[in-house]
């Protein structure tokens, strides 16, 4: 599904490399997570795949069912099923939450020649994908994000996800700013959309959301490089021992 | 130059611009309105770029004996506000057109033509024509307004005494490149009435536009027009309003292109706990918009509420300006005023000036004023096109969530609805 080999990232204001030389596949059907101290390169890399301003790519490759990310828009990626589950959700005063997602969903479908939904299809689709989340008519009322708590923020991240049905979602630090109720829902509305079509990569500082969300397999992240890789039990080091160890051993 | 020379100068050029017209016909009580605004037009003289108020506009154009040209735009598409039951009276540059227009009348409220009222001896029309005007020069002088009393050469008289069922939309065509035109209307809502005014269209290739509204006691009155997207169109407007207790004002304003427009409003609130309300939207892409808004509210009684929003979105060059104005007098206590003037810049050829301005002398009142410039924002940009919307229709998106604050200005959904499909069909004209 996604496959990154030896992607190499600087800054392009200034001179500084972030990632060094990534390696990763991410198979259909499969939860991979991310795991590494701040500052190791694991925000960066989203951001990378979703073609966020700011990156430039001086080495290496990042495809999605074979077909180059990199040389995609945004939205493209997006329409080639990629999803990015913000860190921090943008908030954008004067767009309906509805009116974003339904104008998301068929410019995707229109970018991959399908019809658009109709309203009352959609209306059908957002209630029954709102539910789940306990995301009620008022939050889909109002202003993309504009005055949503943390975890509502995060929830409404996880119900275009649920909408927009892409083939790869990465989820950076979903995890951040949500308390346990709230990870418990949003880790519900994760895993409910697991699929043996469809790949994730679970980007993480702590261990406690991959006790909700179980990933197949963990990689640890360093210094713009996965240093280690290995099964759920490497989260369970990382909750006891914390990062210095294994980087010590890699090292 | 002596400011003495100035004042000169600019009498010299308001008497050159007289000798060009001619009063026009009517009673002895509108002839002598006429007059008197003709004497004031003389006192103060057309301005110049010295004035204060005329620095960043350019007033020569209107001020020519010939109007500039300007080619009709044909705009293919059904006039605005056509879904929404409404009494239109049409003006085809100028020129009332009793064909086109539905009848004038309509339960609870008088309507005739200032032709036909200016003969006649209306008391409440010879009472309100040229005063509220004559009222607006006390702080600012505003010329062109006086210019207007003198020589409008028709227009709407309306007095409003029940509910007005429907709208009144005063219909204006734009049918020959050379048209030259001076309206005036006068509103009346007496007390506990209610009126929604609708002006639509682009009516001239010069306009001058003058409305001055009584709002009783009690009273409401709500104010919509768009100005037309005939790209060459010069026009002047002005709307004098005074409130009495317990009203209501709305006034929201669409313009989309136009070479120079330049919109003054003028509001009194001197009965207690009345509110007014001033918005405007205006589109400009290219040099050759310009876009005036110049605003001046004065609080002369206890517990008043005013707001003044709004939005310019300008591009390739575009210039816009917003002139806003709150003064509070003394013992207009407990008055709440907020005026809010925002751009967005979609390049860095376009151009921004505000001048937001706040004077008060009372003290126990609440102001405040705001004014920004700034491009679309690139994080919420991104966020959509992360979610699979085009840059250009996540641009449009985000220009009409700008936009939506000054909309929402507008009470009724219906005429906000329509405005929004206007301006939603002007960016996707406009972007790239």
């Amino acid at each position: 599904m996604l496959q990154i080999k030896g992607l190499e990232v600087k800054l392009e204001e200034e001179d500084k490399q972030i990632l060094k030389g990534v390696d990763l596949e991410v198979p259909a059907g499969a939860v991979h997570a991310i795991m590494g101290p701040n500052g190791s390169g694991k925000s960066t890399l989203s951001y990378v795949l979703s073609g966020r301003d700011g990156y430039e790519v001086t080495g290496g490759s990042a495809t999605l069912e074979g077909v180059d990310l990199l040389d995609m828009e945004p939205e493209e990626r997006a329409a080639a099923g990629l999803f990015l589950a913000f860190q921090y959700p943008v908030e954008i005063p004067g767009v309906g939450n509805m009116t974003f997602l339904r104008t998301a969903l068929n410019a995707q479908r229109k970018a991959r020649g399908q019809e658009e939904i109709s309203a009352a299809d959609f209306l059908k689709l957002i209630r029954e994908k709102a539910k789940d989340l306990q995301i009620d008519a008022e939050m889909l009322k109002r202003p993309v994000n504009v005055g949503f708590s943390g975890g509502e923020k995060k929830r409404n991240e996880i119900l275009q996800m649920a909408v927009l049905e892409p083939k790869m979602c990465v989820l950076d630090e979903t995890d951040s700013g949500l308390d346990v109720d709230a990870m418990k829902l949003v880790s519900d509305g994760v895993n409910a959309l697991r699929d043996a079509g469809r790949g994730f990569l679970v980007i993480t500082h702590y261990q406690r959301l991959l006790n909700h969300i179980q990933p197949d397999v963990v990689h640890i992240m360093s210094d713009g490089r996965i240093v280690k890789s290995g099964g759920p039990e490497l989260a369970l080091e990382v909750e006891e021992n914390g990062y210095a160890d294994i980087l010590n051993e890699v090292a | 130059m002596a400011r003495a020379d100035l004042i000169a100068r600019r009498q010299e050029a308001a008497a050159t611009r007289a000798e060009t017209m001619t009063l026009p016909e009517g009673a002895a009580w509108a002839t002598e309105a006429r007059e008197a605004a003709r004497a004031r037009l003389l006192k103060m003289g057309l301005p110049t770029r010295r004035d204060e108020y005329w620095k960043w506009t350019n007033p020569e154009s209107l001020i020519a004996a010939e109007a500039p040209t300007a080619a009709v735009f044909d705009a293919d598409e059904a006039p605005i506000f056509d879904e929404i039951d409404r009494l239109r009276i049409v003006f085809t540059d100028g020129v009332f057109d009793a064909e086109a227009s539905d009848p004038l009348e309509m339960a609870g409220i008088e309507i005739a033509r200032l032709s036909d009222a200016a003969r006649a001896d209306i008391h409440w029309a010879r009472d309100l024509y040229g005063t509220l005007e004559a009222r607006g020069h006390a702080s600012v002088e505003r010329p062109f307004a006086a210019f207007n009393t003198a020589y409008a050469t028709d227009g709407v008289v309306i007095r409003v005494t029940g509910t007005a069922a429907r709208p009144v939309n005063l219909v204006y065509r734009h049918a020959s490149d050379g048209s030259d035109v001076i309206l005036h209307h006068l509103v009346k809502v007496e007390e506990g009435a209610e009126l929604t005014l609708l002006e639509t269209g682009p009516a001239a290739a010069r306009f001058s536009g003058g409305l001055e509204v009584e709002v009783a006691d009690g009273a409401t009155f709500r104010h919509v027009r768009t100005q037309g997207r005939d790209h060459e169109r010069r026009e002047v407007t002005g709307v004098f309003a005074r409130l009495g207790t317990e009203s209501t004002f709305q006034s929201f304003t669409l313009t989309a292109n136009g070479k120079l427009t330049r919109n003054e409003v003028v509001i009194e609130l001197t009965g207690d706990d009345a509110v007014a309300h001033v918005a405007g939207a205006a589109l400009g892409d290219g040099k050759d918009f310009h876009h005036d808004d110049t605003v001046f509210i004065t609080h002369d009684a206890v517990n008043c509420e005013s707001r003044q929003v709004f939005k310019k979105v300008l591009r390739n060059g575009a210039t816009g300006i917003f002139q806003g104005k709150i003064l509070v007098k003394q013992g207009a206590q407990k008055t709440d005023g907020y005026q809010i003037s925002q751009s967005l810049l979609l390049d860095d050829d376009a151009q921004f000036l505000a001048k937001p301005e706040l004077e008060i002398y009372a003290d126990d009142v609440a102001c405040s004023h705001g004014s920004t410039s700034g491009a679309i924002d690139e994080d919420a940009l991104f966020y959509l096109r992360s979610r699979g919307v085009p840059h250009r229709e996540a641009t449009n998106l985000l220009t009409l969530a700008f936009v939506a604050e000054a909309l929402e200005e507008i009470d009724d959904e219906a005429l906000a609805e329509a405005l929004r499909d206007r301006l939603a069909g002007w960016l996707e004209r406009h972007s790239s």
